[in-house]
């Protein structure tokens, strides 16, 4: 049977990995291309890029950057941030991205999602959901430009939206966990998993490989997705493997 | 020399990165007379059967396939590329493949006999079992985990063409073949090691133009 994915998340601004990168013996620990294969190593089973470039410059720095991690990579990897049209998915994908992953756009304009998905593929195409809590709804509410501008959507009606058009999987971040390092939103994740067919990857909350564990036996989530826990070294791709093996947890 | 079939789909970058990485030397054509000079071939292909077989039509590769594959020439397809080997699908209502294997592509119906909902595609890395463990291609393999992605299964009569299956919800042909006409489901190309070792394998038996029907 399938088994469940532990996919690092890497920042990327001007072509350089940021937010603090603590690993001893890299020479470079800012290279995109060189950490992506530690992570290979370490047995991640896949990568996700997110493009914080704020500059033109930048972006087209990250079509380089993909470029060059298709060529060492031997592991799937999906790019998002900053890609608003057919085209930025076209150049991403033609310089060996696997996936590309839309939040914004997606949000301002959902065709973007059927027409990427006609065009290359569901499989190729990911919707980045950020959610929050929301008393008022009693449910939670979709936010875009990375989390600071809220919308009318509810995150269930939304997801089964962006599958009704061709999504092939949903990239979940819980605002409420996220950077909180207690785990991850188990009622959002299984929300999600129950108002949709395609894969979800639950993000936002790890603190310990223990969380790993939970968000797998409690709900149907199909991937999990850190960054600064395995940034900062405070445990592996290898231990959390390690933990969900341990717990009868179908891994890689 | 290994010619990648450029036919507008796919992520031909991947692949030829998988093959420089593996010295195989290869180069990336949609001419026929260009690819005809190839000693094996790549199919890749993501997306949808239907357009894919149109595309092949349009730019007159389908015969020149064709012909290949009668002469007994090694050609690899590899995930839709794979699917397209066969004799169809039910997608878009129902496209005719290649027909070199006995098959066609369905949907994964999403629900068990049960009763109980899957996930559609079925994506990520799932275990292979080794139905032909002499064959070429999976020399000094072990069973391992490979990577796929994929919303339609091959649904065969024929246990002869399964080289490799892995379990979803049913069984999924992972590896198939007949003769020099192959194909994985996976990507073997973002498959790591084991992924890597199978083409590694496909390449040797190009470079050697070794025969697999024995």
């Amino acid at each position: 049977m399938i088994t469940k994915r532990i996919i690092p998340c890497l920042d990327v601004k001007e072509g350089r990995v940021v937010k603090g990168i603590q690993f001893v013996g890299l020479r470079d620990a800012g290279d995109p291309v060189e950490l992506s294969s530690f992570y290979d190593e370490q047995g991640a089973d896949e990568l996700v890029f997110l493009d914080i470039s704020a500059s033109h410059e930048g972006r087209k720095t990250m079509v380089d950057v993909v470029r060059e991690v298709a060529g060492t990579l031997a592991i799937p990897f999906t790019v998002g941030g900053g890609i608003n049209t057919l085209d930025d998915m076209r150049t991403i994908l033609r310089a060996g991205a696997d996936k590309v992953s839309l939040n914004t756009a997606a949000v301002k304009r959902p065709e973007l999602i059927s027409e990427g998905a006609d065009y290359f593929g569901s499989q190729c195409i990911v919707t980045a959901i950020d959610a929050k809590f929301d008393e008022a709804l009693a449910s939670w509410r979709i936010y875009t430009h990375g989390g600071r501008t809220s919308t009318d959507w509810e995150v269930t009606d939304w997801a089964k939206e962006v599958v009704q058009r061709g999504a092939g999987e949903i990239l979940l971040t819980s605002m409420d966990q996220d950077g909180a390092k207690n785990g991850f939103d188990l009622s959002l994740t299984e929300a999600v998993n129950q108002a949709v067919s395609v894969p979800v990857i639950a993000s936002g909350g790890a603190g310990a490989k223990e969380h790993f564990t939970d968000v797998f036996e409690k709900t149907n989530a199909d991937a999990a997705l850190a960054a600064s826990i395995f940034h900062y070294k405070e445990t592996s791709v290898e231990e959390v493997k390690k933990h969900l093996r341990e717990k009868g947890v179908r891994v890689r | 020399m290994i010619g990648i079939i450029d036919y507008g789909m796919g992520n031909l970058h991947s692949v030829s990165k998988a093959l420089e990485r593996l010295n195989l030397p290869y180069f990336l054509s949609e001419n026929t007379d260009e690819l005809n000079k190839a000693d094996g071939l790549i199919l890749p292909g993501v997306g949808s059967f239907h357009d894919a077989m149109g595309l092949l039509k349009e730019k007159e590769q389908e015969t020149f396939i064709k012909t290949w594959a009668a002469d007994g020439r090694p050609l690899l397809g590899i995930c839709l590329g794979m699917q397209l080997l066969f004799e169809g699908s039910e997608e878009n209502g129902e496209t005719e493949g290649l027909g070199f294997l006995p098959g066609y592509a369905k949907l994964f119906p999403g629900k068990t006999k049960e009763g109980t909902a899957y996930k559609v595609p079925h994506m990520g890395w799932n275990k292979l079992t080794f139905q032909q463990p002499q064959h070429i291609l999976l020399q000094d393999t072990e069973e391992g985990h490979v990577y796929f992605v994929h919303s339609y299964v091959i649904d065969t009569e024929d246990k002869d063409v399964l080289i490799a299956t892995s379990d979803y919800y049913g069984e999924v042909p992972a590896v198939v073949g007949r003769g020099r006409v192959l194909g994985t489901q996976f990507h073997p190309e973002k498959s790591s090691t084991l992924g890597m070792k199978l083409l590694e394998n496909f390449g040797r038996m190009v470079s050697e133009g070794r025969n697999t029907d024995e």
